[in-house]
């Protein structure tokens, strides 16, 4: 077997190679610098304790093959879909009330009306979670197309296709937070549809309404797994799901012809 | 057995050998304080996990003690035409508990089904049978209709149309005085056979009752 090439050396910016001089040394230097110099310090304080600049290079530098298109960033639209959902979702948490007999709909009718940019910060995870359900289903096209689940990223798909689950669970609850007329029937509806399951449906859908009738604690329920239980797991899955990508390797599209290295051609011929 | 010869397998385990080993010991200190510390963790792990999920899905096994409800005097109802009623399904959570019924008297001529016999007024729940969207009664076409999926009952709450899988919902009734009483709700089969409540979507003809069993907190009448 052929010794595989060397990675070259990463490409990292100058002024990260050469160490900083010693005190003392260089005379008198400008503002600027010192700054800079002093980032640098504040960096290599923490590389030298954590080695977390290796773990930074595995990450960022990483060989990707000929033929690498615009389709391979829709994983990053989707996550960063869902950190836009995250980040919009906890300043909304501060203003939002899980109280059925009518807190819910005046918190959200207060954030919509009054609240400085409410309705913007609303309007964005309102339908960034559209823009992310979407994003997830053409990032999966992309792999299935492409033939990126097979070996060796069987798992990979598996854990895409919890993180779908997990999505659709958020769109479900969250659906229901605002409290107006569409969100309580369209809730009614969803956690009946989930009762249709055979044998285990109905203890699923009470479940979900914590009780036989929808009642006062529906609403929280939704709410605690809406921002508390799904959020954590999505977060870590994705972090699972990047490290085996990083791990992997992403693959070339299946247009491109397999090549032979340089080193191998002559003999071919 | 890989060693035939060997009549009783020892107690002692291999490693009774190593050096610092107290004569007799039966498992070494290492799988010993292996497993202990394993055991400890999941003890542990079990006290916090296992109460959280039984918070979590107890409400499944809750038992809700009939409410009797008053919904109006016993000349509000007529024998040939529904009559609306609020009904309050769960209390001090305002209008997302509460849910509307069509009464009448009980009219020999047309609930003609032995089920029905001695009910003093008949209450049909306006919650479909397909997915729980609110029925209204269209007093033109005497036929309750669902405004989400296009579901069509008649007079006594069968479907004659539309995706619902069984007749809709009814409610016990009684009469206290001049008041007349709305108590728990039950489902009926398509030949109006009565049943423990289900939710909407789940069937009750054939092999529907058992692959949808009734909630383990619901009492009988």
């Amino acid at each position: 077997m052929p010794r595989l090439p060397k990675l070259p050396a990463p490409p990292l910016p100058g002024a990260l190679k050469t160490p900083p001089p010693r005190p003392g040394e260089g005379g008198a230097r400008t503002p600027v610098e010192e700054a800079a110099n002093a980032g640098i310090t504040v960096v290599d304080w923490v590389d030298e304790r954590t080695s977390l600049s290796g773990a930074a290079r595995w990450m960022m530098f990483r060989k990707v093959p000929k033929g690498t298109n615009w389709f391979y960033t829709l994983g990053s639209a989707t996550m960063f879909a869902f950190l836009s959902q995250a980040v919009t979702g906890v300043f909304l948490a501060m203003y939002y009330r899980p109280d059925p007999s009518g807190g819910a709909y005046e918190s959200i009718r207060y954030v919509t009306n009054d609240v400085f940019l409410g309705q913007f910060v609303r309007g964005m995870h309102k339908w960034g979670s559209s823009v992310m359900v979407i994003l997830v289903f053409l990032h999966m096209g992309r792999t299935f197309f492409f033939g990126a689940y097979k070996y060796p990223r069987e798992l990979n798909w598996v854990i895409g296709v919890v993180l779908l689950i997990l999505t659709m669970t958020m769109s479900f609850t969250g659906y229901l937070l605002p409290f107006d007329q569409r969100a309580y029937w369209a809730t009614v509806v969803g956690v009946n549809i989930n009762g249709t399951g055979p044998l285990l449906g109905p203890y699923l859908s009470d479940f979900l309404r914590g009780g036989s009738e929808f009642g006062a604690t529906t609403l929280s329920r939704f709410y605690a797994i809406h921002m508390l239980l799904v959020p954590g797991l999505l977060a870590a899955l994705i972090g699972f799901h990047l490290y085996l990508v990083a791990k992997l390797g992403t693959t070339a599209p299946p247009w491109m012809k397999a090549q032979t290295p340089e080193e191998l051609r002559e003999a071919e011929v | 057995m890989a060693d035939k010869h060997l009549k009783h397998k020892s107690k002692y385990t291999l490693d009774r050998g190593i050096p610092g080993a107290f004569e007799g010991e039966t498992i070494t200190r290492r799988r010993f304080m292996t497993a202990s510390a394993h055991t400890t963790g999941a003890i542990a792990a079990g006290a916090f996990a296992l109460p959280a999920l039984g918070f979590a899905i107890g409400p499944i096994f809750k038992s809700t003690p009939h409410h009797w409800e008053v919904v109006g005097t016993k000349d509000m109802f007529t024998e040939n035409n529904y009559v609306p009623v609020v009904l309050t399904l769960s209390p001090n959570i305002g209008e997302a508990g509460k849910s509307t019924a069509y009464v009448r008297q009980f009219n020999p001529e047309i609930d003609t089904d032995p089920y029905d016999k001695g009910t003093p007024y008949i209450a049909i729940s306006s919650r479909c049978a397909h997915l729980g969207c609110p029925v209204r009664w269209v007093d033109a076409a005497e036929r309750f209709i669902c405004p989400c999926h296009g579901g069509v009952y008649d007079l006594l709450g069968r479907r004659v149309g539309g995706p619902p899988v069984r007749p809709l919902d009814r409610f016990y009734t009684r009469v206290n005085g001049e008041n007349v009483e709305v108590g728990p709700r039950f489902s009926v089969n398509s030949e109006l056979k009565r049943f423990s409540p289900r939710d909407p979507g789940e069937p009750l003809d054939g092999i529907g009752q058992y692959l949808y069993p009734s909630r383990p907190g619901a009492q009988k009448l």
